[in-house]
């Protein structure tokens, strides 16, 4: 069958199971836009920025396991695919992005609408394509569906240039897939006899062992076998911020999240552990904190798909470069039953301290907290939506007062920490999950940044419900000002829209929420709207997200929240 | 000439002959913040493959690190620390030095002869001299010729082949297109 470029892609992408694409047109993209119209099985969803639509391609990916699929022009289009990129590429999210080019003929002549897109996309991708030929196209695009979902999955680029979208190429149905031949890319598998010897050693002589999960579980198709192996070693797990739904929250073993804004009885335990079996994780600096007192005392087992991961910034003892799921099925046989009463009340203590520090119980004031939206929300929403939050104060109260029970529920820009990218990735997120609820829990500044696609939402009716976290402030930089700049709060207070009235402008039906009392109410309308609604918490500008690592420090030495009746 | 400990690991690396290649490799390191001490790269015997060597200071990079991020480049077909076995390596330079008085002619023809040195241009103010050795003994000719007075200099950096039947080759072919075409481009294009 000889088809254009565009029409074999479009043929290629089907085949690949692309459902929804995200994108944006332009002219050097055009020949594969107007091919659409032959394949409506291929939804495109029409973004109002092509970051949003990287960043929907990423929520997609997040939400449902599988690879997002993202397109832009040339030139500007593209670049503004970049920060999604760089997102997806610090969180390992398989995204397949398709930009358009000059033609082959212009490349290298600084043509209208011409950028060096592989160039400039390099560091923030697996890897990337400038396709020169129709012919090339079916093999580029199966490897890049390949590559971006399998070991460690990554964001991969294809850039096509016009005149290869309409040249003309035979395009064999009953050839796709085509055998891959990528000699330089092979997917980790198990762990070695002998590796495996040496973690069980290390495990069955552990008294106060912890186990370190991480997005890799959720990757990975672990979750089970994390479970499996907290429980027959008797091994307390503690989160990520991405490893958050690894285990349900409310399990007896899991302790939460660590790190910087993690739960004070996770961070200590790290540092009192004699044993952390780290899965799935990069002990990003974020949750190590200084490097040099981190978890002084203990044996370190890493379990990692990528080779490169291990010994970079913590030195183990053993370096496991495998598959999650695959290594942990080969440990649990070996696992000795075990329990460690006397570490696991030690934990006690501290999450018993924590908890006498603990702001909802004594709060008494006037004022709307982000941590009773978001516990509230929790409430209401049985624990079960898909959150997708934003990057600042509110993405931390989600990750400490949204306990999850499932995978793949909880949403976030960790490793980059991009602003902008809560509500795009929920509109993603739903078209991966119709059937979920799916909540974005942003704050007044990221929302700013992409909420251009309330247009999109509109368009789509995507019953996205978006929640506010408003207190006229950058949060997290007034705290950071708060803690380290002497409350000198420079470009941090933010004059911002009527929320509602925006809202209204794009037909969007929206709440303003000032006091606890109509929190219910809100959420509850919220969940009666069959589209995009809008609710608006005017939150105060002074709450802080306790604990906190300043950036840097001993992880043991966090500043706390006081407890009632002591003194800051 | 041997696997005697040195401060310096040299790292070969087995890359698919396609455009962007070599980009792809030095932005790593650019990324990663790896400081090379050299890098050069040329084709084998097999058109679409290329090798990369490398050479880095063990006291500032972990060579394991370095060859586990270059592996990760989806082009890097294999990748070997050379230095850690049985080997031999080789740096040629280049170099032009004045031999404008009858004294500096007597001295660097006297140091050529001590030195694996071919002089490849004699003239009679100037003579461009070819040396190819391990980098110390380039190094160490270089220090012995820089009293004479050297003017221009070129050096390719170091290549290094495991010794014996240590091989390090791939059975890749690369893919054929519908057309009958392959990735390959029959030209230097790393």
């Amino acid at each position: 069958m000889l088809l254009t470029g565009a029409e074999i892609l479009l043929e290629c992408l089907i085949r690949e199971g692309v459902e929804v694409m995200f994108g944006y047109p332009g002219g050097a993209i055009l020949p594969t836009y107007d091919a659409m119209a032959k394949y409506p099985q291929l939804k495109h969803v029409l973004v109002r920025h092509e970051q949003g639509a990287s960043h929907m391609a990423d929520g997609y990916a997040r939400a449902s396991g599988r690879v997002g699929v993202c397109i832009a022009t040339s030139g500007p289009g593209a670049t503004n695919l970049v920060t999604g990129l760089a997102t997806a590429m610090m969180d390992s999210v398989g995204i397949v992005a398709i930009t358009g080019q000059v033609s082959r003929g212009s490349i290298g002549t600084d043509a209208f609408q011409e950028t060096d897109v592989t160039g400039v996309t390099l560091p923030v991708t697996k890897h990337n394509y400038l396709v020169m030929s129709a012919a090339e196209i079916p093999h580029v695009v199966h490897e890049a569906f390949h590559i971006a979902s399998s070991g460690r999955p990554g964001p991969v680029l294809i850039d096509i240039p016009k005149d290869v979208q309409t040249e003309k190429a035979e395009f064999k149905v009953e050839n796709y897939p085509p055998k891959l031949k990528l000699p330089g890319y092979q997917v980790p598998k198990g762990a070695t006899e002998t590796e495996l010897e040496s973690a069980l050693e290390l495990i069955r002589n552990a008294k106060k062992p912890l186990i370190l999960a991480g997005h890799g579980i959720m990757m990975s198709g672990a979750v089970q076998e994390l479970r499996e192996l907290a429980e027959l070693a008797g091994i307390p797990v503690t989160l990520t911020l991405l490893g958050k739904g690894a285990m349900p929250e409310n399990h007896p073993l899991c302790l939460g999240m660590m790190g910087m804004h993690g739960n004070a009885a996770c961070n200590y335990a790290i540092q009192e552990a004699d044993l952390l079996i780290a899965l799935g994780m990069r002990f990003d600096d974020r949750v190590t904190g200084n490097l040099k007192t981190y978890s002084p005392n203990s044996r370190k087992i890493h379990v990692e798909i990528d080779p490169s991961e291990i010994n970079k910034n913590v030195k183990v003892d053993v370096g496991i470069n495998g598959d999650l799921r695959t290594v942990m099925r080969q440990l649990v046989p070996g696992l000795p039953r075990k329990t460690h009463p006397e570490w696991m009340a030690q934990i006690r203590d501290w999450q018993e301290d924590a908890s006498e520090r603990e702001i909802l119980t004594h709060y008494t004031g006037e004022g709307l907290l982000g941590a009773q939206v978001v516990n509230d929300l929790w409430r209401l929403t049985d624990g079960n939506a898909i959150t997708v939050s934003d990057v600042g104060q509110h993405q931390m109260l989600e990750a400490q007062y949204y306990p999850h029970q499932r995978p793949q529920t909880m949403l976030t820009s960790g490793g980059l920490g991009t602003m902008g990218f809560g509500f795009p990735a929920a509109i993603g997120a739903k078209f991966a999950k119709p059937d979920e609820e799916v909540w974005a829990v942003v704050g007044d500044g990221g929302f700013q940044m992409t909420l251009a696609e309330l247009a999109t939402a509109r368009q789509e009716n995507v019953p996205v419900k978006i929640a506010i976290l408003n207190n006229s402030f950058l949060g997290m930089v007034r705290q950071w000002q708060e803690f380290f700049y002497e409350e000198r709060y420079q470009s941090t207070p933010m004059v911002n829209p009527d929320f509602c009235k925006l809202a209204e402008a794009y037909g969007i039906p929206s709440m303003r929420v000032t006091k606890r009392a109509e929190i219910e109410q809100a959420v509850a309308f919220a969940r009666s709207v069959d589209g995009p609604v809008l609710i608006e918490f005017q939150i105060l500008a002074e709450e802080i997200v306790y604990p906190m690592v300043p950036a840097g420090n001993d992880l043991h030495n966090m500043i706390r929240r006081p407890k009632p009746g002591e003194s800051q | 000439m041997s696997a005697q400990p040195t401060k310096k690991h040299i790292i070969a690396a087995l890359v698919e002959n396609k455009p962007g290649v070599l980009n792809r490799v030095v932005s790593l390191f650019r990324r990663r913040n790896f400081n090379v001490d050299s890098l050069t790269v040329g084709r084998t015997h097999k058109p679409h493959i290329s090798r990369i060597t490398l050479v880095i200071d063990a006291a500032r990079l972990n060579p394991r690190q370095m060859a586990a991020n270059l592996y990760k480049l989806v082009n890097v077909v294999d990748v070997k620390v050379v230095s850690e076995e049985l080997h031999v390596e080789r740096d040629l330079a280049l170099i032009k030095v004045r031999t404008d008085d009858t004294e500096s002619y007597n001295s660097v023809t006297e140091l050529c002869e001590r030195y694996p040195t071919r002089i490849i241009d004699m003239g009679s103010k100037v003579a461009i001299v070819e040396i190819t050795a391990r980098a110390e003994l380039v190094e160490e000719f270089i220090d012995k010729l820089k009293p004479i007075g050297i003017i221009e200099l070129v050096r390719t950096g170091v290549v290094a082949m495991g010794r014996g039947t240590r091989i390090q080759d791939t059975e890749y072919e690369p893919v054929v297109y519908e057309n009958g075409q392959n990735a390959v481009i029959e030209r230097f294009s790393v």
